[in-house]
């Protein structure tokens, strides 16, 4: 690394680890009570256990995503942070929350919007701890030496998520207008401002590991995120056509979230071409693997598997169902999973200084959890489509289709056990090598 | 080809125009959506939120998928029925699939049923129009309301 201030980078990822912990024991469970088996339903009904693992998602990543930032702007500002410990505080707050909020969530303390849980006195908090975030970074840029575009896009998405999450804290009697702004979180993150975070990401990496020119890896940036909000701000739309608002909604929606995938097509490209010019490649070749494996899987988990259902003719009948898991669980993991994976096995071994990057422990860790996700995807899919078949087109009733489909139930047990050996791999890696040192300090 | 110059420009502009398009739209289709929810409606939606059913149920297609969509279940189930679920002190579970045992009053389960039926009577381009079949393999539970 090139300076101090970079090593908090690795308390937030720490942090990022263990909510992905947590998240993935709740997936589990989960899965058993889709199977049938709820013992712990006193303790941890299905609805608690699903609040936990999409609230520690959304968390990890976005510890990740400051990781990340706190990695890499420094670095791009050529200056420290501006007053690191304030860093730290924002970390521990940030524990502190979302500690509350897990418990919270065990003692019906929430509110039960998908994604949005975290109980409304708690988001003041978040909001506190996030403007926290942004002033360091904000100061860190304004007082560095350069403002490269990889920085200021990077910057502009945090800035964005943070501006974002308000419209999630109005309060409204209308379930139709808390729907309409419950996606303008929800929707405008994932297909939006965190496509710029991702974006400003993979633009480091692709700089650090494959040796192209900056100007030359900071144009396309350009084309990506132009293409992300092109679509993407439109296709917000793709959630409002059947919630009890206009029809308008119908085509506008359909026709621009059907121009998503380009976007991520554009990533994809753009990586995967970045790489096959450079000239100068890093010798850090997992982080290359995670790099290109999140430009290519996020198209197909977000890309292709969005535009299946996507139009309205089709989300019709799927809208709400185990499709919308298979799109989900491939979208999360290829386009935010897989990027906080490549940012940390990217950096871990700058923050050593040992220069150790690459081992069979972390090439099974890639495949494995790949293969796993795969597995699982492809059984949501498959049940997915068989519970749209029975229950949406021939009219069977909710539990006796829900009931036929335990043996795909099955095959996600499997995919996420597989996937669950890759992740534990990785963080035995990340513990065993990942703790920062002074000494790791490059001039 | 292009400059980065050009690039950055595509960017502000298509940016700027499809948000203002986005904004503009919006404001269009919330002027047409009705604000004057009944109290007890308002009271269901209250409920539905504090207690999160949305974490097991769908309702308009959104939620969680291990419990059945509940946009129509008046029309499907009658309101005796969904009266019942909700008021039961001990977890429902006619068929396996446990729900938790909320023991709401009578009021409380009243102003849920209006949330449904309020939910039940938008007019939502089609979405769960179809008619629901009791599987012929539980013929038993219970009769279906089509
Ligand atoms: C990385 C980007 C993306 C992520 C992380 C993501 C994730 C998700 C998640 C978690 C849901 C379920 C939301 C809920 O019910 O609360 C969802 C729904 C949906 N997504 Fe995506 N998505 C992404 C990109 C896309 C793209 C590019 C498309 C279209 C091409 C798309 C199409 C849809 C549609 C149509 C739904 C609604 C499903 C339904 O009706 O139940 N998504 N997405
Ligand atoms: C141990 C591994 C995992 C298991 C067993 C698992 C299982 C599940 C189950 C059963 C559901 C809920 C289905 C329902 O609503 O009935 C779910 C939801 C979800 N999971 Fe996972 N999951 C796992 C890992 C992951 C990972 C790694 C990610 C993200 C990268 C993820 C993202 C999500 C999302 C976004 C939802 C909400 C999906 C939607 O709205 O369609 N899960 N998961
Ligand atoms: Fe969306």
């Amino acid at each position: 690394m090139k300076y101090k201030s970079q090593k908090v980078a690795y308390w937030f990822w720490a942090l990022s680890m263990l909510l992905l912990s947590i998240q993935l024991t709740y997936g589990f469970i989960m899965g058993f009570d889709h199977l049938g088996y709820d013992g712990l339903h006193k303790w941890i009904p299905f609805n608690t256990a699903h609040t936990v693992h999409i609230n520690t998602l959304v968390v990890w990543l976005l510890a990740g995503f400051m990781g990340a930032a706190y990695y890499i702007i420094p670095e791009e500002a050529e200056t420290e942070l501006w007053k690191p410990f304030l860093a730290y505080i924002q970390l521990i707050t940030l524990t502190v929350v979302g500690v509350a909020a897990l418990a919270g969530f065990h003692f019906n303390w929430w509110e039960g919007r998908k994604f949005l849980e975290i109980p409304h006195e708690l988001d003041y908090l978040v909001a506190l701890n996030v403007i926290l975030f942004l002033v360091i970074l904000l100061m860190t840029i304004v007082k560095g030496k350069k403002k490269t575009t990889t920085a200021l896009v990077l910057f502009g998405g945090l800035v964005g998520a943070a501006l974002l999450y308000l419209p999630g804290m109005l309060q409204f009697d209308s379930q139709t207008l808390d729907s309409f702004f419950r996606w303008w979180v929800v929707h405008l993150w994932v297909e939006g401002v965190w496509e710029l975070i991702m974006g400003g990401i993979l633009a480091f990496l692709l700089i650090k590991l494959t040796g192209v020119d900056r100007e030359v890896i900071e144009k396309w940036l350009y084309v990506v995120i132009g293409l992300t909000f092109l679509s993407g701000i439109l296709g917000t739309g793709h959630h409002y056509y059947y919630i009890g608002v206009n029809k308008i909604w119908l085509i506008v929606g359909g026709i621009f979230s059907a121009l998503e995938p380009l976007a991520f097509l554009a990533m994809t490209l753009w990586a995967v071409n970045m790489y096959r010019k450079g000239q100068k490649k890093h010798p850090n070749k997992m982080a290359i693997y995670w790099t290109l494996g999140a430009a290519i899987v996020s198209f197909l988990g977000a890309g292709v598997l969005g535009l299946a259902h996507t139009l309205p003719q089709v989300n019709l009948y799927t809208h709400g169902t185990l499709v919308t898991d298979m799109h989900g669980h491939l979208a999360f993991w290829g386009a935010y999973a897989m990027i906080v994976f490549a940012i940390i096995t990217y950096a871990m071994p700058n923050l050593t200084g040992r220069k150790f990057y690459d081992n069979v422990r972390g090439r099974l860790a890639f495949w494995l959890s790949n293969i796993g996700i795969f597995i699982m995807v492809s059984a949501f899919a498959a049940a997915g489509v068989a519970q749209v078949y029975l229950e949406r087109m021939l009219g069977y009733d909710f539990i006796d289709v829900q009931k036929k489909l335990y043996p795909h139930f099955w095959v996600v047990i499997i995919g996420a056990t597989i996937l669950t050996t890759g992740l534990i791999l990785y963080m035995i890696n990340f513990i065993k090598y990942g703790l920062p040192t002074d000494e790791a300090l490059e001039n | 080809m292009f400059t980065k110059q050009q690039a950055k420009m595509f960017f502000l502009v298509g940016t700027f125009v499809t948000f203002a398009i986005f904004i503009a739209l919006t404001i269009y289709s919330l002027k047409q959506v009705r604000t004057d929810i009944p109290q007890d409606v308002a009271s269901g939606k209250h409920l539905w939120e504090k207690n999160n059913c949305m974490g097991c149920h769908t309702i308009m297609g959104e939620g969680a998928y291990y419990a059945p969509e509940l946009t129509r279940v008046i029309d499907r189930r009658g309101e005796p029925y969904v009266k019942s679920v909700l008021v039961s002190p001990t977890p429902w579970n006619p068929k396996g699939r446990k729900m938790v045992a909320y023991g709401f009053s009578e009021e409380e389960a009243d102003d849920l049923i209006a949330f449904f039926k309020w939910i039940g009577n938008k007019d939502l381009n089609g979405f769960e129009k179809v008619d629901r079949k009791v599987s012929p393999l539980s013929k038993d539970l219970m009769k279906s309301n089509d």
